[in-house]
C-alpha cells in the first residue's frame, strides 16, 4: 500500500484528485438516480449498479490515454463510460429505453458501449469480452502502436473458460492489455471462497502474467496500478492482472435485497466506503471538495430532464441494423477523454508525441 | 390434483424425481441456499443437502461437461443454465460430448439441462433467447417444450427418466403467469403433441409460450380453429401434426424463437412434404424476425409475435 501513495504522490496533481473524486460521486449519483427511476417503473427489465466499487473503473480508466479502448466496463463499471466521457443524457436515455445515440433502444442496464469515446460495450456472457480485450491488443502489437486494452471482470467470471484463453494468449504473445478483476467477494449469491479452491491471483503466473493486488475502495491505488501495467504494457512486457478488493454493497441487481449477505460484512465495507474515505483524505490534504457533491447533483438532475422528453425509439425501426450496409469502417474505436494530468505534461515534453 | 404455478410445478417435479430416485441431483449457479435466479431450486438444499444440490463456479462447459462425466458413471444430473442464453457457452458439450456419446460409443448420457428461456420483459439481447433450434439441428439431443404447469411437471419427469440428454424449455413468461391443475402423482408426460384446442378450420402449431399467445388469439375470434401445443420438438410428433392438417387443411405455424431454421421451419417443411395433398391454403408461418431481441418495450413488442399478429395471420388464412 504505502509504495502505491508514494507513486500516487508522483503521478497525480491536486486537479487529477478532484477530477477522481468527481467522476466516483457522479457514477454514484447517475446510479442512485437509475435506482430511483427503475423503481418509479421508469427503467424497464432491470436494473444494476457498482455502488462501493466506484473507485475501480473510476481509477483505472484514469490511467489510459484517449486511444486506449475499454473492452468493456461491466455492471459496476460505469465510471469507465464516465471518466471516458459518456454523455450522461445518452446513458439516461439508454436506461430508460428511449431513443438514444449508444444503443438505439436494442440495449438496456450497463450494457452500453461508445464507439467514439473507445468504448466497445459488454456481452453478458463472462467474461467473452476478455478475449476480444486481448484481441484488440494483438492488433495493436501487429501495427506496432504504443496503444493497450482494458478490460474488466468480475471474480466469479474467472471461472470460465474463456479467462483462462486470455490470460494464456496475452501471457504466450505479451500482449498489451490489462485484466482487471473485481474481486467484490460475491458471484450474485455465491461467495468467492464457492467458486475457486485459490486466489485467481495466484494464477498469474502460471500464465506469464504479471499480477498485483490493490486496495479496490481506494482510488489513487487502483489508478497507479492501471498506470503501472499500461507502462509495463507500452514496453512490451505484456499483460498485467490487478486484482482490486473491494465489495458489493447492493444486491446482484434492483431486484434482489441480498439478504444472503452477512449485514456486519456490509457494515465493515460501508466504512471503507471509496467515497468517504477520498473526501476526507482530501478535504486533509486542504482541497476544497465541499461543492463536488452538489455540482454532480444538478448534472444528473439536468441530464434525467432532458432524457425524460426523449420519445421511445420507432418500433418500425426494430429490424433495422443487424448488417452492416455501409462501407467497413476501418478503425472503429474513437479517443475519449484524456483525463491524466501526466499525459498533457508528457505532450509538453514531446509535442510530436501529442500528435501521435 | 392440486393448483400450480408452471414454476411450482417445475419445482415439484424435480422434488419428486429426486426422491424417488437417489441417482438425481441438480447443478448450476446458485441454485443451492438462494434456490436459483427463478427459485425453481428454492428449498431442495434443505431438503437433499448439499451434495445432491450442487453450487457451481460459473462455468457453463463445465456444468454440461462433468453432467456428462456423472451420467456415464450412473448419475442423473439436471443441470440448470441461470438463463437460456448461457447455454451459448455450454454449447460444445451439448452438442458433440453430449449428443453424440451414443452413436458413437453406445454410450447412454442421462442428463437434462433445464433452460429459462424466453422474452417479453425487457431482457434484452442476452436473457431472452429461443436456442431450441440451435439443439434441433444437432443429432443425439431431444427438445421439449412445456406449456402448462402438469406438462412441465410431466415433461420434466419424462426428461429426467430419458436414457439421453434431453433439453428442457421452461419459458419465463409462463413462471408465475400460468396456473393449472396438477396431478400429485409423478406421471412422465409422453414427448407427443396435445390438443390444447380442438378445431375443424384451421391449425396453429405452437409450443411454450406461443401456446397461451395463440389460445388467446383464437378466443377473440369468431372461428372454428385448432390449437395443437407441440410439447416436444425433438422427437417432433409428426403423426399428430399431420392429422391435425388432415382434419382442417390449413395451417398457421408460431415460433418465438428467430424465423431461419426455426423450429417452426421444420413443421412447416413436414407439412409442405407430407400433406400437399390435404392442404387448402399456403403453410403460413409467424415468427421473431432474425433480429437480437431489444431491450425497448416498442421494439421488443414490435418483433416478437403477439395475439394482434396471430390473429391477422388467422384470419387471413381462414379468407384464403
Ligand atoms: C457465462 C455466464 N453465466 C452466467 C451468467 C449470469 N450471471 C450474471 S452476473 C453473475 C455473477 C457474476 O459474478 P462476478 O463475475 O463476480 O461479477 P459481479 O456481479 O460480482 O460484479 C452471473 C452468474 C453470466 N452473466 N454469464
Ligand atoms: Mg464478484
Amino acid at each position: 500500500m504505502e509504495s502505491f501513495d508514494r507513486r500516487a504522490g508522483e503521478l497525480l496533481s491536486d486537479d487529477d484528485r478532484v477530477g477522481l473524486l468527481r467522476q466516483m460521486l457522479l457514477m454514484r449519483a447517475v446510479e442512485e438516480r437509475g435506482n430511483a427511476l427503475y423503481k418509479q417503473g421508469k427503467i424497464p427489465g432491470s436494473f444494476y449498479d457498482g455502488r462501493g466499487q466506484e473507485a475501480v473503473s473510476v481509477g483505472a480508466t484514469w490511467a489510459l490515454s484517449g486511444a486506449d479502448p475499454v473492452c468493456s466496463p461491466l455492471i459496476r463499471d460505469l465510471g469507465a463510460h464516465l471518466v471516458k466521457g459518456t454523455d450522461l443524457t445518452q446513458i439516461f436515455q439508454h436506461y430508460m429505453g428511449r431513443e438514444n445515440a449508444l444503443s438505439h433502444g436494442r440495449e438496456g442496464n450497463v450494457h452500453f458501449g461508445d464507439k467514439g469515446v473507445g468504448v466497445v460495450g459488454m456481452v453478458s456472457m463472462l467474461p467473452d469480452m476478455m478475449v476480444v480485450a486481448t484481441g484488440l491488443a494483438m492488433a495493436y502489437r501487429m501495427r506496432a502502436e504504443q496503444r493497450c486494452a482494458l478490460t474488466f471482470f468480475g471474480d466469479g467470471a474467472t471461472s470460465r473458460g474463456d479467462w483462462h484463453e486470455a490470460m494464456n494468449w496475452a501471457g504466450l504473445d505479451r500482449l498489451p492489455v490489462i485484466f482487471l478483476m473485481e474481486c467484490n467477494q460475491l458471484a450474485y449469491s455465491t461467495p468467492s471462497a464457492r467458486q475457486f479452491a485459490r486466489d485467481p491471483i495466484e494464477r498469474a503466473a502460471a500464465y506469464g502474467v504479471h499480477a498485483t493486488t490493490v486496495d479496490g475502495n481506494d482510488v489513487e491505488a487502483v489508478f497507479v496500478a492501471a498506470h503501472d501495467a499500461r507502462e509495463r504494457a507500452l514496453a512490451g512486457d505484456g499483460p498485467t492482472l490487478i486484482e482490486a478488493q473491494t465489495f458489493r454493497m447492493h444486491g446482484h441487481g434492483a431486484h434482489d435485497d441480498a439478504r444472503y449477505v452477512d449485514p456486519g460484512l456490509i457494515a465493515e465495507w460501508a466504512a471503507r466506503d471509496p467515497i468517504d474515505r477520498y473526501s476526507a483524505r482530501l478535504t486533509e490534504r486542504g482541497l476544497d471538495v465541499t461543492g463536488l457533491a452538489e455540482d454532480v447533483a444538478a448534472e444528473v438532475a439536468e441530464a434525467v430532464a432532458v432524457a425524460l422528453t426523449a420519445p421511445m425509439p420507432d418500433p418500425a425501426t426494430a429490424t433495422e441494423g443487424v448488417f452492416c450496409t455501409s462501407a467497413p469502417a476501418g478503425e472503429q474505436l474513437g479517443r475519449g477523454a484524456e483525463r491524466w494530468s501526466g499525459f498533457a505534461a508528457m505532450a509538453q515534453r514531446l509535442p510530436s508525441a501529442a500528435a501521435a | 390434483m392440486a393448483v400450480r404455478t408452471y414454476l411450482q410445478a417445475i419445482s415439484d417435479g424435480l422434488r419428486e424425481e429426486m426422491r424417488s430416485d437417489e441417482r438425481v441431483f441438480v447443478m448450476g449457479e446458485d441454485v443451492g441456499a438462494f434456490g436459483g435466479a427463478f427459485k425453481v431450486t428454492d428449498g431442495l438444499l434443505e431438503e437433499f443437502g448439499a451434495a445432491r444440490v450442487r453450487d457451481t463456479p460459473i462455468a457453463e462447459a463445465g456444468i454440461v461437461g462433468t453432467a456428462v462425466g456423472a451420467a456415464l458413471a450412473g448419475l442423473r444430473p439436471v443441470c440448470e443454465m441461470q438463463f437460456g442464453d448461457f447455454v451459448a457457452c455450454g454449447f460444445d458439450q451439448l452438442v458433440n460430448v453430449a449428443g453424440k456419446m451414443h452413436y458413437r460409443l453406445g454410450l447412454a448420457v442421462p442428463l437434462t439441462v433445464r433452460l429459462p428461456v424466453g422474452g417479453g420483459f425487457s431482457g434484452g439481447p442476452f436473457h431472452s433467447q429461443n436456442p431450441e433450434a440451435w439443439f434441433m439441428h444437432a443429432p443425439g439431443l431431444k427438445v421439449v417444450a412445456p406449456s402448462t404447469p402438469a406438462d412441465a411437471k410431466g415433461l420434466l419427469a419424462a426428461a429426467i427418466r430419458d436414457p439421453n440428454p434431453v433439453i428442457f424449455l421452461e419459458h419465463k413468461h409462463l413462471y408465475r403467469r400460468v396456473k393449472g391443475e396438477v396431478p400429485e402423482a409423478a406421471l412422465p408426460t409422453p414427448m407427443t403433441a396435445r390438443i390444447a384446442r380442438p378445431g375443424e378450420d384451421l391449425s396453429v402449431f405452437a409450443y411454450g409460450a406461443m401456446v397461451h399467445t395463440a389460445l388467446e388469439a383464437v378466443s377473440e375470434l369468431e372461428a372454428d380453429v385448432e390449437v395443437v401445443d407441440l410439447r416436444s420438438l425433438v422427437p417432433l410428433d409428426e403423426e399428430a401434426i399431420l392429422a391435425s392438417v388432415r382434419k382442417t387443411s390449413k395451417a398457421l405455424v408460431l415460433d418465438e424463437a428467430n424465423a431461419t431454421c426455426a423450429a417452426g421451419a421444420q413443421v412447416a417443411a413436414l407439412i409442405a412434404d407430407r400433406a400437399f395433398e390435404d392442404l387448402d391454403g399456403p403453410v403460413r408461418r409467424l415468427a421473431t424476425p432474425d433480429v437480437p431481441i431489444p431491450f425497448s418495450p416498442p421494439l421488443e413488442q414490435a418483433v416478437l409475435p403477439g395475439t394482434t399478429r396471430v390473429k391477422e395471420a388467422i384470419r387471413e388464412l381462414l379468407d384464403y
